[in-house]
């Protein structure tokens, strides 16, 4: 069944089009990476999924679960399942890690009419996510990300994305500023959430982060569009080869 | 965390009702005629059947603040106050006798429950069997109304009483003190309420005693075009200690109501004194229409070694704040802290700081001061740290912290250091930040609602004074912050 269903989106920023008819369809329970080059419009396609501010949807839809998600603002979207992991994740002076996620968690179910999670349960929670990031659980009680390393911040969007537990994940560049230690834990972590009701779109430049992740389809996308699809050898092919073809082919 | 949702509830709670405390009581006062002279000053000593020094005091007073002129150097604008057009005196016309709480009018009660006031002081005034212990010297219009726990007080020899009362039972101490941290003429606010002060908080501590209890009071403003002249002055005498709690609202007004109030502490050696704020008068509609304006002299003087003073506030209401919060370090060692959060919205105006006189040796002080401003607000902190030639290894640390909320507001920083010994060790540290939308949309990409987003950013930002509050006292300013900045994004 099909999860998230994007249909000829078109995107604006200011007066300029980044999406240009972009169509996309993710089943459930499955990884699609989207691959392409600098300004072929994939950290638009995120925020756009998001419901980030200034991303204007000219036309086309996107759904979740057959859901209208344009018709959501960003927090509602979130009570509905979507969660972006950023590539630049914002640091919140003041504002102790665990803080933040109770609260978001407790918008969330409030959103969803469910009831709030108790402090000992999320506490545990949190230790277990944590331990299995191998963070150290004094970094939660931090301000959220300040001070922290390019490493550390991708650390903790997998913890929330672990806490919150969304139907559908948007990894965003996530492999940017990781050292191959790093990628390998963050990859662990998000390879441990992969469900059968769960999808996920890795947006990445690199075909390293796929040798971690492994899609079950492969998008490239270029110039605001979708030019190619395929299986896992897309990503190899586009290492070796580059995007040349299908910029030219855009 | 339970703050945060608390703080999340409040906003939710307060839709569509953005001032609580807007409402007015019917309650027969006892004017004073409106205006101001000679006359009107003796009436309000006479009413207080006040001894001749302290009529003389307020004469001498009044004739000063003639020959003064309102002060115009502060990033504020307002029209010119009509000081004849006011009323100098308003109290409730029956006595109310203070060992009984039954016997305080109900209407006063009912004003407590609508202002919320908060939290168990109610049940405190109420007398609810195991309430905690917080004593409360509730100023109702000018006249205290009730003090509790003041029995109980009495048995360390704390002394807690309106200032009225304790110039007649303690008039030494009064006379002694009284003028002696802010003098009648510091400035013309400060003149105008020696002259007219209607009543306030006496504490005395006596030496080696730390009060057993936080001391409160809940400020209200209430009688139409009654400018609110409170005197509190706070003894804190050898190695005692006490933390003074102070809470503030006011009813919805369509005139400017003035506010001049004069605080006073008095430290000697080895005493300690923690003076919180927490300040919601209104603001004054969108367009800045009938809120109050609060010229407040706060100083504390650290006169004994190794004294010790902190003051904390939060300042969210009033169309107009003028205040600045002062330490005079006299004894060596002594230290002054300074601890703000100012919140502007809509068109409220608020020109804030501290005063750090470092004269002793080694004296220490210390600023941490976070300004909001959201709407078309301006919000200005105006510090002085300043040492003299004999305050050797004097040193202080300052850090302005500025967040701007939306396009339209401002925020000023205008910090003055003098130092007049080498030895002096000045730290100052200023950033001015934009509340960004960067972080607003990560917030809501977790599924925080606008409101929710910017209480949780802000009250971030606030956090390091936040925590300088007693508990109880955090949890009422932090939704405060919230409520007051409502609205101001989306």
């Amino acid at each position: 069944m099909t999860m998230l269903s994007i249909s000829n989106l078109h995107v604006s920023v200011g007066e300029t089009e980044i999406l240009k008819g972009l169509s996309l369809d993710v089943p459930a329970g499955e990884v699609h990476a989207v691959m392409g080059p600098n300004g072929a419009g994939k950290s638009t396609l995120s925020y756009a999924l998001a419901g980030k501010g200034g991303y204007e949807v000219t036309q086309g839809t996107a759904s979740l679960n057959g859901e209208d998600l344009l018709a959501l603002d960003a927090s509602g979207r979130a009570a509905k399942g979507v969660f972006l992991s950023f590539q630049y994740p914002l640091e919140i002076p003041g504002v102790p890690a665990l803080t933040f996620l109770r609260t978001a968690i407790n918008a969330q179910r409030k959103a969803r009419g469910e009831a709030e999670m108790g402090a000992p349960e999320f506490l545990k929670t949190a230790r277990a996510a944590a331990t299995s990031l191998k963070m150290d659980f004094d970094m939660l009680k931090r301000g959220l990300n300040v001070g922290f390393s390019g490493g550390e911040k991708k650390r903790m969007e997998i913890l929330q994305m672990a806490m919150l537990a969304p139907r559908f994940v948007i990894l965003d560049e996530t492999d940017s500023g990781l050292d191959i230690d790093a990628l390998r834990i963050v990859s662990e972590g998000v390879n441990a959430l992969r469900a059968p009701d769960r999808s996920m779109l890795v947006i990445t430049h690199y075909q390293r982060l796929l040798d971690y992740i492994k899609p079950d389809r492969v998008h490239v996308l270029s110039a605001g569009r979708i030019v190619a699809s395929g299986g896992p050898e897309l990503a190899l092919e586009l290492e070796r080869d580059g995007y040349d073809k299908f910029q030219r082919a855009a | 965390m339970a703050a945060v949702r608390e703080t999340v509830r409040a906003v939710e709670a307060l839709e569509g009702e953005k001032y609580a405390h807007g409402f007015i009581t019917t309650i027969e006062q006892e004017f004073a005629p409106k205006g101001l002279d000679a006359d009107i000053v003796r009436f309000i000593s006479a009413k207080k059947g006040e001894p001749q020094w302290m009529l003389d005091w307020r004469l001498e007073a009044y004739e000063r603040w003639l020959q003064l002129e309102e002060p115009n150097w502060a990033k504020l604008g307002y029209p010119k106050i009509d000081y004849q057009d006011l009323f100098y005196y308003a109290a409730p016309k029956e006595k109310i006798e203070l060992d009984s709480l039954d016997q305080v009018d109900p209407e006063i009660l009912a004003t407590y429950k609508k202002l919320g006031i908060p939290l168990r002081e109610q049940e405190v005034l109420a007398g609810v069997k195991g309430a905690p212990r917080v004593a409360v010297d509730a100023v109702f219009d000018s006249v205290s109304v009730a003090t509790t726990f003041r029995a109980e007080l009495a048995k360390d020899g704390v002394i807690f009483m309106p200032i009225s009362e304790a110039l007649k039972e303690h008039p030494e101490l009064v006379r002694q003190y009284l003028g002696s941290v802010v003098p009648v003429s510091d400035n013309y606010f400060a003149c105008l309420n020696s002259a007219v002060f209607s009543d306030g908080s006496f504490v005395y501590i006596p030496p080696g005693v730390r009060c057993p209890m936080e001391l409160s009071t809940y400020f209200r403003i209430n009688a139409q075009n009654t400018g609110q002249f409170e005197r509190t002055l706070i003894i804190a005498d050898k190695g005692s200690y006490v933390s003074y709690l102070e809470g503030c609202t006011a009813p919805m007004r369509d005139e400017n109501q003035l506010h001049a109030a004069v605080v006073e502490l008095v430290l000697l050696d080895d005493a300690e004194i923690k003076y919180s704020t927490v300040q919601n008068w209104y603001p004054g509609d969108s367009e800045g229409k009938g809120g109050i304006y609060n010229f407040v002299t706060k100083r504390a003087d650290c006169r004994g070694d190794r004294s010790k003073v902190s003051w904390t506030q939060v300042e969210t209401g009033s169309a107009i704040t003028w205040k600045y919060p002062s330490c005079v370090l006299k004894g060596n060692d002594s230290s002054g802290e300074f601890y703000s959060i100012a919140v502007t919205n809509g068109r409220q105006q608020a020109d804030t700081g501290t005063k750090m006189i470092h004269l002793g040796e080694r004296t220490k002080s210390r600023i941490i001061s976070k300004g909001i401003s959201a709407g078309r607000s301006s919000n200005t902190y105006r510090g002085l740290v300043t040492a003299h030639a004999k305050a050797k290894g004097a040193r202080n640390f300052t850090q302005c912290d500025s967040l701007l909320i939306g396009k339209d507001c401002a925020a000023h920083t205008v910090p003055y250091i003098e130092a007049k010994t080498p030895s002096a060790n000045f730290e100052h540290e200023a950033t001015t930040t934009r509340l960004s939308d960067d972080q607003l949309f990560y917030c809501q990409s977790r599924g925080l609602g606008v409101e929710e987003s910017v209480a949780l950013l802000v009250n971030g930002f606030v956090r390091d004074v936040l925590q300088k509050l007693p508990m109880e006292f955090a949890v009422e300013a932090q939704k405060l912050v919230a409520v007051s900045l409502e609205g101001s994004v989306g």
